[in-house]
């Protein structure tokens, strides 16, 4: 703090400070406070705001365990409320989509970092950058497209005869969530693949060539030299891909069968059908909870900081 | 062996651009069919017309200029206070630094809803305190969506600040001070351009960001829309092919953005090799 008033004197260092208190507390702080606040008391029409029912209540939190419907998992029959069904497949296709990713984007993100060519690398990084500045509305419309019963991926199939009937591929083969697990799927995976193509960067390639000198198969190669170098883009490429696959509506919405709900659909019913804001923050309160225990959770397993995921 | 994993690794990078294309081909290439839905399946015939239904959305129209509106205003904000960030952190150490830093890139983790309702709760509470609910500023809209925006792409200017920062000589304003600067001068002269490069690929990334935000913005806008969300509202009832004729527009753009940043980096790449080898020559002929 001395150092910077020495440096831009009293008044530049203000405006340095009430910026950063701007972010900080306006746009950051305060807003969760009141989110959190707000998920305590009832929603009430206006004139009853201040009244004898404004008081403090986990009604919104409750209503996530009303409704219970019958389902299964892997063949399992179970009874469980509807939102806490919908929160669990949430989380468990996200972790499916962070895992898919990180098998396609791995082997990608070792070529680009040690076996092409150093000279064609910004070239191949553009290619792969062109598709990511399409913007994520427009990605998941062209699966729409694409997996629609009369689309051309069904024509195709039907084409080349492989089918003699079209897939309702929106509906799903294996869950209902195919579709949507697919497209997440795509969206996400250069989230993935560029924490891990820096991390891999940086390794010294004579590693590398010294563990395979020493007659280490390739597998052993990666697993003892290459994959705990890359461990903090993993990290950071698992965090990024679990958030944005857990938290899109977008998605969910474009391509999700009816029976495939998304938990931030059921937020967005809630905050913008029901307009029931005080029970969207509640949920929007187990949401962020999750987040951050995920996090911590790749934090403790990958052994890495926060700084190192955040880049 | 080596070659071999060559081989294959560019097999297997060819496949997976493949993969990331043909969504897209197939997405412009449905705006040219001359057909109801949008699909390139049945293929109906050559068409310009829905380029021509596009041009005469005003709806569309609208929701461009409000994406182009809202991501100017994030610049705007996000730059100043993201570079704000990056000079203060660069300046103190400790515990305050690392809670601080926290508190500054949580947003970048935070999912975009959360970011959303947060945002339109804590002004929607601030206009029912000061006894002026709903009216503006407190209610939704897009000067929400700008604030719910800035909280986090303020992170990512921050960063690449932050970055550029590393290599900076904190001697030179010293040396500045010392020959009688004014504190606006170093600012001005010394610390800001360095910092350009850094400051100028932010803006960049935070315009973009903005245009490409969605969950913030469905949470906190009111009756006027972004074009992200308009073509999302689009999809969602019942839609025509004029999308994809926007989608075109916008992949023909980013081609072409690519393509110009490709040759300029060849061409920079090209003008650094002379120059190496020129050095080189130079070298040669004082050693001779």
């Amino acid at each position: 703090m001395q150092d910077l008033l020495r440096r831009y004197g009293t008044g530049l260092t203000t405006i340095f400070c009430l910026l950063v208190a701007f972010w900080i507390l306006v746009l950051v702080i305060l807003p969760n406070f009141s989110m959190l606040f707000e998920s305590f008391f009832p929603y009430l029409p206006v004139v009853e705001l201040g009244g004898p029912k404004d008081v403090f209540t986990m009604q919104n939190y409750e209503k996530i365990l009303a409704n219970p419907i019958e389902t299964s998992w892997f063949g399992v029959p179970v009874t469980i409320p509807i939102h806490v069904s919908t929160f669990i497949d949430t989380v468990f296709f996200s972790a499916l989509v962070t895992l898919m990713t990180l098998i396609f984007a791995y082997p990608l993100a070792y070529f680009l970092a040690k076996v092409a060519h150093p000279k064609s690398i910004p070239t191949l990084l553009l290619l792969l950058f062109i598709p990511m500045w399409v913007s994520e509305a427009l990605r998941a419309f062209a699966w729409y497209i694409i997996l629609t019963f009369n689309g051309p991926l069904n024509a195709l199939l039907k084409a080349l005869g492989i089918i003699d009937q079209g897939i309702r591929w929106q509906n799903g083969v294996f869950t209902s969530y195919d579709a949507i697990v697919i497209v997440l799927t795509y969206c996400y995976v250069l989230f993935m693949l560029f924490p891990i193509y820096t991390a891999i960067t940086s390794l010294d390639t004579n590693q590398i060539e010294a563990a395979e000198d020493l007659g280490s198969p390739w597998w052993r190669t990666h697993w003892r030299v290459v994959i705990p170098h890359a461990k903090p883009g993993i990290a950071s490429g698992c965090v990024m891909v679990f958030m944005l696959s857990a938290g899109s509506l977008l998605v969910p919405t474009v391509v999700g069968s009816t029976k495939a709900n998304w938990f931030p659909q059921t937020i967005y019913t809630w905050f913008n059908d029901a307009l029931d804001w005080n029970t969207g923050a509640a949920y929007s309160m187990i949401f962020l909870l999750v987040c951050i225990i995920f996090v911590i959770l790749a934090m403790r397993v990958f052994k890495v900081k926060l700084s190192d995921i955040a880049k | 062996m080596s070659r071999n994993r060559a081989i294959l690794g560019q097999i297997y990078f060819g496949l997976f651009v493949l993969y990331l294309l043909v969504p897209l081909v197939v997405m412009a290439g449905a705006a040219f069919n001359d057909s109801k839905l949008p699909t390139v399946a049945p293929w109906k015939g050559f068409t310009w017309r829905w380029f021509g239904d596009l041009w005469a959305d005003q709806v569309m129209w609208g929701a461009f200029l409000n994406s182009i509106l809202v991501a100017l205003a994030v610049v705007a904000l996000a730059v100043p206070i993201g570079t704000a960030a990056a000079i203060v952190l660069n300046s103190i150490s400790g515990k305050f630094r690392a809670t601080l830093y926290g508190f500054m890139v949580a947003p970048v983790l935070a999912p975009g809803l959360v970011i959303g309702i947060s945002t339109v709760l804590f002004w929607n509470q601030m206009g029912n305190t000061l006894g002026a609910p709903g009216t503006w500023p407190f209610g939704r809209g897009l000067h929400l969506a700008t604030l719910g925006q800035v909280s986090y792409i303020a992170a990512y200017v921050m960063l690449l600040v932050l970055a550029r920062l590393q290599s900076f000589d904190p001697g030179l304003e010293e040396a500045a001070l010392d020959l009688g600067a004014s504190h606006g001068q170093v600012l001005r002269r010394i610390l800001l351009p360095h910092l350009y490069p850094a400051i100028a690929a932010s803006a960049a990334i935070a315009f973009f960001q903005s245009i490409e935000n969605f969950n913030v913005t469905l949470f906190t806008k009111a009756s006027e829309t972004t074009l992200t969300v308009y073509v999302f509202s689009q999809v969602r009832s019942g839609i025509t092919p004029k999308i994809n004729a926007l989608a075109f527009l916008l992949i023909l753009l980013t081609l072409i953005l690519a393509l110009v940043y490709e040759a300029n980096r060849r061409r920079k790449a090209r003008v650094e090799a002379e120059r190496e080898a020129e050095a080189r020559r130079a070298e040669a002929a004082m050693l001779l």
